[in-house]
């Protein structure tokens, strides 16, 4: 059938010269597309030209900043490097739990449990990413009032201490870096590991040596987004932690501090310390990535 | 050998009950059926990858139902290869010498050995990624073979291939066949590859497995849906792809 047939009713003829345009479709796209880049480009640059070298010396010359910067920096990479630590196996195991049911258990009793189990572990993984920030502060609060880590505290003070901060950027980073990790491992076929069994590996072998070096681009991304939150955490910060001087302060809360007194050019090259951070693991995160060939051919 | 008694296998909703297969020592069986009638399952049962619910499973005379993957002396290679995209071609077939702690040379002599045999020595220090289909069957054989398995099982090794490639591998099969003592039990949908590996062809229906006598899969293929059926006889299937056994 010829498209160009004029007597063809399921194929209405054009009038020549009249090529249907893919121009419009493009344009109305990226009009919708690129009003939230424009919306993070504009808050960006209203922030740098709001501030001046001067205020981003004079912040970076303040004991109290400087000390929330190297707070900052060490908590978020222990959250970071924790969160990693607990997304890698949980991770792991919500997204291998479908084998278990799928025929590596002979009693369905069991495969029902564990299809149990893992919904009702990917429900609780979801809490800290759904709760408002302030009441998971305030439940980490309640839970460390608690008999037993109330007697903890007396001899390892957690609670308005720099242990509480790790903890608070830890409890809500955690849980997108499991989320990473579980859908990293669910693109890794488990047809690799399960090759690995057969070739002599126990499954311990198979998930270091198979499993673990595949997943390495969602390890890199995992830790990136969970050092980013840990960064960007306020809420729980302050209710678990506290928004005290040179004790629990860190970037998220020197940005209230120095607003809650006035200090508005603090506040806004303390933002912009925290943007050029957030934009720097983006960046390193990026060329970690492209850098992976060179590295493969170096190993 | 594979000897197979009465097996029961479950694969989520699905499963096989009374399972009954033998193939002798350095035979080539070919394992036909529809999609989805359990060929997969089955050789994930014998690989032990699925748990088994009853019956037994003999490899090279032991009994192997309840042993871990590892124990069994199997080569497994499943449909989609499943080469580890992190390692060099070398360190693929490596793999089961470096877990068996093999000593340095020996791993690299054997590596060698295969590489040269396969035909594939050029691609040793190349990724998985870049490899063609057939490269990639070679490389997958090689990795299966290199720990010397008594029973190599392979899941629709052919089924991606063009023409020619396909003939190549029906010639490396035979090498294999030739050169090691193996036996070999291959699931596949084409009957052209079934003429041309196999001693025997099993066809797996409604949960039993049954014998093609010899006329049967040597017979006439319908030339347009190169379906196979009972006693010889072919005739077009409305709902099967072609190749199957109808």
């Amino acid at each position: 059938m010829s498209c160009g047939s004029s007597t063809t009713p399921a194929c209405p003829a054009r009038r020549p010269g009249k090529a249907a345009s893919d121009v419009p479709f493009f344009i109305a796209l990226t009009i919708l597309a690129g009003s939230y880049v424009v919306l993070i480009a504009a808050f960006i640059a209203a922030d740098v030209l709001f501030t001046s070298p001067g205020h981003l010396l004079a912040a970076l010359r303040s004991p109290e900043i400087r000390y929330s910067i190297r707070l900052s920096l060490v908590s978020c990479s222990i959250a970071a490097i924790l969160s990693v630590w607990v997304a890698v196996p949980l991770g792991y195991l919500l997204s291998r739990a479908h084998l278990v049911s799928g025929g590596l258990t002979r009693r369905p009793i069991t495969a029902r449990l564990v299809q149990m189990m893992r919904a009702i572990v990917d429900t609780i993984v979801d809490i800290p990413i759904v709760l408002p920030p302030l009441v998971t502060g305030l439940s980490l609060l309640i839970l460390f009032q608690a008999a037993p880590l109330r007697q903890l505290q007396r001899i390892f003070p957690v609670t308005y201490a720099v242990p509480a901060v790790v903890i608070a950027q830890f409890a809500v980073a955690c849980a997108f870096a499991v989320r990473t990790m579980t859908v990293t491992f669910a693109q890794i076929s488990p047809r690799t590991e399960q090759v690995a069994l057969t070739l002599g590996c126990t499954r311990r072998q198979a998930f270091w040596m198979v499993a673990l070096p595949e997943a390495r681009r969602g390890i890199l991304a995992a830790t990136t987004l969970a050092w980013a939150r840990s960064l960007g955490e306020f809420g729980p910060i302050l209710v678990f932690a506290g928004a005290t001087r040179m004790r629990t302060e860190v970037l998220s809360t020197t940005v209230f501090l120095e607003l809650s007194i006035g200090n508005l050019e603090a506040a806004i090259a303390v933002s912009l310390m925290m943007i050029i951070a957030a934009v720097a693991v983006l960046v390193l995160l990026r060329l970690a990535e492209a850098a992976e060939p060179f590295w493969r051919s170096v190993a | 050998m594979i000897c197979i008694r009465g097996l029961e296998v479950r694969a989520g909703s699905f499963s096989l009950r009374g399972i009954d297969l033998e193939v002798a020592d350095g035979q080539c069986a070919v394992l036909m059926g529809r999609t989805g009638s359990g060929k997969t399952t089955l050789l994930e049962a014998i690989c032990g990858l699925r748990a088994v619910i009853a019956g037994t499973i003999y490899l090279k005379g032991r009994d192997v139902t309840h042993l871990r993957p590892a124990d069994r002396g199997v080569g497994y290679v499943p449909q989609d290869r499943a080469l580890f995209s992190t390692m060099s071609v070398f360190d693929n077939i490596a793999f089961a010498l470096v877990v068996r702690r093999w000593d340095r040379h020996a791993i690299r002599r054997r590596v060698l050995e295969l590489a040269e045999f396969m035909g594939i020595t050029h691609l040793l220090d190349r990724r998985p990624a870049g490899l063609s289909g057939g490269e990639a069957q070679r490389v997958a054989l090689a990795r299966a073979l290199a720990g010397s398995p008594g029973v190599l099982l392979l899941d629709e090794p052919l089924s991606a291939l063009d023409d020619q490639t396909r003939r190549e591998m029906y010639k490396l099969f035979a090498d294999v066949r030739r050169h090691t003592p193996v036996t070999i039990l291959d699931v596949t949908h084409n009957l052209a590859e079934a003429r041309h590996l196999a001693d025997r062809v099993l066809v797996l229906e409604n949960g039993l497995v049954r014998e093609l006598s010899g006329s049967a899969y040597t017979g006439r293929i319908d030339p347009t849906e190169n379906c196979l059926c009972e006693g010889g006889q072919t005739q077009a299937s409305a709902s099967g792809p072609p190749g199957q056994v109808c």
